[in-house]
């Protein structure tokens, strides 16, 4: 019996893309970053900014932010050994190019993982994505700081930053 | 905690119960005991927080009489003072408590990358001041922001006892 190959192999890649698509849809698309759920990462990171998803940068990057909370982009973030180990840990397993990997991808696209910025602001896909705010914009009373995700992307805390 | 009481409030009932079973009065005392038991164990729990604040004052009260023997205890006005004083010393940024905090604590604060701060006043937070590496994490790093220095005992005494009286 001769087996119909094409429809097979058609039938193969349909089910693939949807697969794929499927997959999209679960993350809620490309502007999807799963939120912290660590309560110690989520109460350290998160008391003075939104505690930014781990796969918004590469592991090598939170390494190095965590290795200096002493001048945390010029406050003072230090916490006990002990906090700083677990919160490591956490982000580490999680950054965009280890465990968070399938949200962080598109936006460590074109980033080095191993001299990325610390600043997530300073991605260059970020920077891509917010070419259109203006300075009038981030000045505004209730935006203030680049880090405030949260001012225009009302769902960040959920994880989505969409519009 | 709170599962742990309820066990051995189910514990009392239950022995209370076969202790005398047939006793009238056992039975008729009963929601009586048990509202009693219940507010033995609310203002048990009570007592553990607010001891918790209590050690902290006591604790910078100690050391307050070790750097100055003339220390004569802390106020909640000098507190007040304190929080809604400008300083110098500190980043330019935030000169005051109340630069992120609001300035009645009674209401929410906000810190500059837009975060919403819990108010600082026991009377609209009681879970405040009840973790003592919590307490001393916050002044360390917000003195410093602030002042440009630690705070002096006499300093967190005041101002935990404004934060107490509101």
């Amino acid at each position: 019996m001769r087996l119909p190959y094409r429809s097979i192999a058609l039938g193969v890649v349909a089910i693939a893309f949807s697969a794929l698509l499927f997959q999209r849809a679960q993350a809620g698309g490309s502007h999807y970053f799963a939120p912290v759920t660590d309560p110690v990462v989520k109460e350290e990171c998160g008391s003075c900014h939104l505690a930014f998803p781990p796969s918004m940068l590469p592991a090598g990057s939170w390494q190095r932010m965590m290795g200096d909370l002493k001048n945390h982009f010029g406050d003072d973030a230090s916490v006990d050994a002990a906090t700083a180990a677990h919160i490591t840990d956490y982000l580490v397993a999680n950054a965009g190019d280890t465990g968070g990997r399938r949200y962080g991808d598109k936006l460590l696209r074109g980033t080095s993982t191993t001299n990325a910025p610390l600043r997530i602001t300073e991605l260059s896909r970020w920077l891509r994505e917010h070419r259109e705010v203006s300075a009038r914009e981030w000045q505004h009373k209730d935006v203030r700081s680049k880090a405030n995700c949260v001012a225009c992307h009302a769902a960040a805390e959920r994880g989505y930053y969409d519009d | 905690m709170n599962e742990r009481f309820s066990k051995r409030s189910a514990t009392a009932r239950q022995s209370g119960a076969m202790s005398n079973p047939n006793s009238e009065e056992a039975i008729m005392n009963a929601p009586k005991s048990r509202l009693l038991l219940a507010v033995a164990l609310a203002l048990a729990s009570v007592t553990v927080v607010a001891a918790a604040r209590d050690d902290l004052l006591t604790g910078y009260a100690t050391t307050a009489k070790k750097a100055d023997p003339a220390f004569a205890g802390f106020s909640a006005t000098r507190g007040e003072a304190f929080h809604r004083k400008s300083f110098a010393g500190g980043k330019a940024a935030t000169p005051a408590c109340t630069s992120c905090h609001s300035t009645d604590p009674r209401t929410a604060g906000r810190t500059p990358t837009g975060k919403a701060i819990d108010p600082l006043a026991v009377s609209v937070n009681p879970g405040r001041y009840t973790d003592p590496a919590k307490v001393d994490k916050w002044f360390k790093r917000n003195c410093n922001e602030v002042l440009g220095r630690e705070c002096t005992p006499q300093e967190k005494g005041d101002w935990l006892s404004f934060m107490l009286s509101q």
